[in-house]
């Protein structure tokens, strides 16, 4: 039996038809059906379909499109559309300010969002070798748990050069990023800068303005960034200049860079020292170090040589070096991490990339962005549609005078891209004024390119994307009327006619619901956190680095002094800052421990005096005391850490410590403190073990008196430091501002947030204040004719409500949920989490049914309010 | 004036179009091209570049026979003008030229070589 016949698609053939020269018609179809039916021959009828409309589409050539509309009249009726469109525009000012004050609102939101979205994407760019750029990190086991890690011992690198170098045309390993105090002769100021390896330079492309590249190959040179060497050196020429680290390292500039901007990785980064000075200072340490886990490697991948290829050359590279049974247990599998996806893609799993909320804050925006535009496009369809009764006697009368369709489509759509382009005009000065702002708000330093093709680009796009589909709507629907019904007068748009607009407005009120929903979510969880007990007394707590030789040689004296100004509570130090988890040890052994396990503590080791500076809470056992010579073998555990050791008195209990580069020691336990917030206060606290040191350094805590004033107390303090720490700035953080920093990414993103909930409720209150003025003013005679028969001012009102009220409601009953559902996903990112809670949406909804209210009351009553005598008077 | 030169995938054409003589119309062309090539082009991309050769002249037209295969529509047989080939001919002998001055790969090669 024979198949039933295929032809060629009919749809293809019916498009082919409409775009396609007259004359062509027949020679064309003939080819493509040629060709449909030599494809059946060899493949299956869905690809000979599928390549019918590949051939199709690919006649849209200006060769093969009809011309008609590029005829000079058809150019000349252009011209006039805009010019009846400006003329529209002219008459009704209220309407055409609601619509291009809305689009306008839309369009700078979306145009914000984009910049913001164009500065994420194109981090890191500015290194010329962005490509090729990649840090060295490896992934390893603890405690049954993958772990990523980006710390190196210094053999790493080392290793990466000399046996590798096949994969790597530069490897780059580099201290931390640490501030450092930096004099020459008249100033001292304190700064961000690393040791780094000699190419580090050319790596990061750094642009000199003075010296060149290599200038970190003599050991005691140091490359600075434009802006240190303007703070250190003003005018004059700082090459060759001596200055001096931390009161014990002289070094001289050999080169000045341009600054990195603020969309790089190495943004902070002020002043760079070569690494041989670094090893030739630190006796501690060396190249060829394998066991001490401090340093960063950065390297460049050869070209020709992809990362995955060297990715996989040096995956074994640490397990070779350090010891077999740590390499075991541990199995460290080192990765090259490319820095394309430093910015948006580090967040790892288990060993496995996972999406990160920075990634996911660019959806977010990203979606936002476009909904407040969605919803200026929706005011405008809304508003023309509404008012298409109105248009309706234009669109009958050019109709019946010979006006085919698709020249009312070009009308309406002309006009609102006209409209469009004053918005995209309007938006543009918008940005432009609110852009220093809005980098102040979110933490950027984007600028407004005005040469650069892509912000040209993306203009056009936006107003012509928002002009057509803004206006395709309105063209469609009132190009749709019937000439002859509407010039009789017996055209009246239906009940069904306004359904599209409800629909919108219940759209548009859901999204602004559910924004606002999210701002106050955000910020409860912010508050919540905020809230948090720290375990220790942030207020008036200073904390200083100890960043000159002085501290160590006077530390005594200067306890002394502060303590007799009295300013001060008490002074204390410690190995480590008070707001950050550093220092992870293993290697501890208590009674009862599980003999396969090895878990990592944070270990800090404090003086004294530390618990009562910080003004700790001890819930078990004491304090450590210069009373009892045996506390340098005393320690002090948390709260998390003695439930993972799981010791039911731990008074008394003996510890030992046998860490790889410490001979093993006993410890015992003294006392237990309550949980203190170091590191993230989204997280849970980590178990920690705290020594006690009374030569501990690096961290410098003074509490001021509870009950003196701070602005008082510094002036007072600072004299004493110039006086016995003079090498060093006074350069003192409160504690609880460093700690309050940690919210600064969550509380920018509320404060975007809202601004853009605000925004979105805006452009949907300004629709609604537009649609209840067109209602009121189409209903002008029902209103009138009811106040003659003895309706009241307050049930016109009502009457008049009563629909938007409705609207709003189901918009609330919609976004509910919505809200529920992406906000608990939002907050499962958190460990530390508040719960949602009723009032917020209840909150949300109320707030949105006033506005509406307030909104439509104006017109309604307005209305309602107007004499009957001069609104029935046509009649 | 028009446009007179001659571009690479139009002197292609032209050149399919000499080769399939009184078969040289759209679709066939196409085939032809991806047979030789081994590239894949659309018809309308053949058709268009067609429709240009015969602005500037290279190429003259008209409708030839039907088959049952195009649903009993005629096919445009394109043919080449005098004109047409003599651009042809200026084509290759530009090339020849410029072959022949590139050292690696004129006849004088060894002269250079420095192979004894």
């Amino acid at each position: 039996m024979k198949a039933k016949q295929t032809i060629p698609p009919r749809l293809a053939r019916r498009f082919l038809h409409w775009f396609l020269r007259e004359d062509l018609k027949e020679e064309v179809e003939g080819d493509l059906q040629e060709k449909f039916y030599i494809k059946l021959e060899g493949s299956s009828p869905t690809y000979a379909k599928l390549n019918y409309w590949y051939q199709v589409l690919q006649y849209l050539r200006p060769f093969a499109i009809r011309k008609s509309t590029y005829t000079p009249t058809h150019y000349a009726m252009y011209r006039s559309y805009f010019k009846i469109g400006w003329r529209n525009i002219s008459s009704h000012k209220e309407y055409a300010c609601i619509n291009i004050g809305g689009l306008a609102t839309g369009m700078m939101v979306a145009l914000l969002i984009a910049l913001w979205i164009y500065d994420e994407l194109s981090f890191n760019k500015y290194h010329d070798n962005y490509e090729r750029i990649v840090q060295v990190m490896y992934h390893a086991t603890y405690e049954g748990e993958r772990k990523t890690n980006n710390s190196q011992p210094p053999g790493m690198g080392t290793t990466l050069t000399s046996t590798y170098d096949r994969y790597f045309e530069y490897v780059v390993p580099a201290t931390q990023t640490s501030e450092f105090v930096v004099a020459t002769e008249d100033k001292k100021l304190t700064a961000a800068g690393r040791f780094m390896q000699a190419d580090a330079p050319k790596m990061l492309g750094l642009r000199m303005q003075k010296g060149t590249q290599r200038a970190l190959e003599d050991m005691r040179s140091v490359l600075i960034s434009t802006n240190l060497a303007e703070k250190l050196f003003a005018d004059a020429n700082p090459i060759d200049q001596l200055i001096t680290i931390n009161a014990n390292l002289e070094v001289k500039v050999s080169g000045v860079y341009e600054d990195l901007p603020a969309n790089s990785a190495f943004y902070e980064l002020e002043f760079i020292m070569p690494l041989d000075l670094f090893y030739s200072t630190n006796q501690w340490t060396g190249p060829d170090v394998w066991d001490n886990f401090f340093m960063r490697t950065y390297a460049q991948v050869r070209s020709g040589v992809t990362i995955r290829e060297a990715s996989e050359a040096v995956e074994d590279v640490m397990s070779a070096h350090i010891a077999p049974e740590d390499a075991a247990r541990e199995k460290p599998e080192i990765f090259l991490h490319p820095m394309s996806q430093w910015h948006l893609h580090s967040q790892f799993e288990n060993g496995a990339k996972v999406r990160s909320k920075a990634y996911m804050f660019v959806w977010f925006f990203g979606i936002t962005g476009l909904f407040v535009l969605l919803l200026a496009c929706i005011n405008f369809m809304n508003l023309s549609t509404a008012r298409s009764e109105k248009r309706a006697k234009e669109v009958g009368i050019r109709k019946s005078i010979g006006s085919v369709r698709h020249q009312l489509v070009s009308q309406f759509l002309s006009e609102s891209l006209l409209i469009a382009i004053i918005a995209c005009i309007v938006s543009v000065g918008m940005v432009w004024l609110t852009l220093p702002w809005f980098n102040e708000l979110s933490g950027k330093d984007i600028q407004l390119q005005w040469l650069s093709p892509e912000i040209w680009g993306l203009l056009i796009l936006f107003t012509v994307v928002t002009g057509l589909l803004a206006g395709s709507y309105p063209a469609f629907y009132l190009s749709s009327f019937q000439a002859v019904s509407v010039l009789k007068g017996s055209f009246r748009s239906g009940r069904l006619a306004a359904l599209p607009r409800r629909m919108l407005v219940v759209f548009q009120f859901t999204i602004s619901i559910a924004l606002i929903i999210g701002t106050i979510t955000v910020y409860q969880q912010i508050q919540f956190v905020k809230d948090r007990s720290l375990g220790y007394e942030s207020e008036g707590l200073l904390t200083f680095p100890m960043n000159s030789p002085e501290y160590y040689r006077n530390y005594e004296q200067l306890r002394n002094e502060l303590i007799r100004t009295n300013a001060v509570a008490d002074v204390a130090k410690s190995s480590r800052p008070l707001t950050s988890a550093l220092g992870w040890n293993e290697g501890f052994n208590w009674p009862g421990k599980a003999q396969d396990t090895s878990p990592a503590f944070n270990t800090i080791w404090v003086s004294s005096d530390y618990g009562n500076t910080v003004g700790w809470d001890i819930v078990e056992g004491r304090d450590f005391s210069h009373d009892f010579a045996t506390d340098s073998a005393a320690i002090i555990v948390n709260e998390t850490a003695l439930k993972l050791m799981g010791l039911e008195n731990p008074i008394g209990e003996v510890v030992s410590f046998d860490p790889s580069w410490a001979e093993r020691k006993e410890y015992t336990i003294v006392g237990v403190t309550r949980d203190m917030v170091k590191e993230s206060p989204y997280e849970a606290t980590h178990p920690s073990v705290i020594f006690n040191d009374d030569n501990a350094a690096s961290w410098l805590f003074v509490k001021i008196k509870p009950n003196f004033p701070a602005q008082e107390a510094l002036p007072i303090i600072e004299e004493v430091f110039s006086e016995l720490v003079p090498s060093a700035p006074f350069d003192y953080k409160f504690v609880d501002n460093e700690y309050n920093t940690k919210f600064r990414a969550e509380e920018r993103i509320g404060k975007l947030a809202s601004l853009f909930a605000l925004l979105a409720i805006f452009i949907s209150s300004l629709g609604l204040f537009g649609l209840a003025s067109y209602v009121a003013e189409q209903r002008t005679k029902e209103i009138g004719i009811r106040k003659v028969l003895g309706a009241s001012v307050s049930q016109l009102w009502q009457l008049l409500s009563k629909e938007f009220m409705v609207l709003v409601m189901s918009a609330c009953i919609i976004a509910a949920p919505l809200a529920y559902f992406l906000l608990q996903g939002w907050l499962d990112n958190y460990e530390y989490r508040t719960n949602l809670s009723w009032w917020t949406f209840a909150a949300a909804g109320t707030g949105a049914l006033l506005l509406t209210l307030l909104t439509v009351s104006f017109q309604t009553i307005k209305a309602a309010l107007l004499n009957p005598a001069n609104s029935l008077k046509s009649e | 004036m028009k446009e007179t030169r001659l571009g690479d995938f139009e002197e292609v054409v032209l050149l399919l179009v000499g080769i399939l003589g009184e078969q040289a119309y759209a679709f066939n062309i196409a085939e032809e091209f991806e047979a030789q090539t081994e590239r894949s082009i659309s018809i309308g991309a053949v058709h268009s570049t067609l429709s240009r050769l015969e602005d500037k002249g290279f190429l003259t037209s008209e409708m030839g026979a039907s088959t049952a295969e195009r649903g009993g529509r005629r096919k445009r047989i394109y043919t080449i003008t005098a004109y047409g080939r003599r651009a042809l001919e200026l084509s290759r002998d530009l090339k020849v030229s410029l072959w022949k001055q590139y050292p690696a790969f004129a006849p004088d090669f060894l002269n250079f070589g420095g192979q004894i």
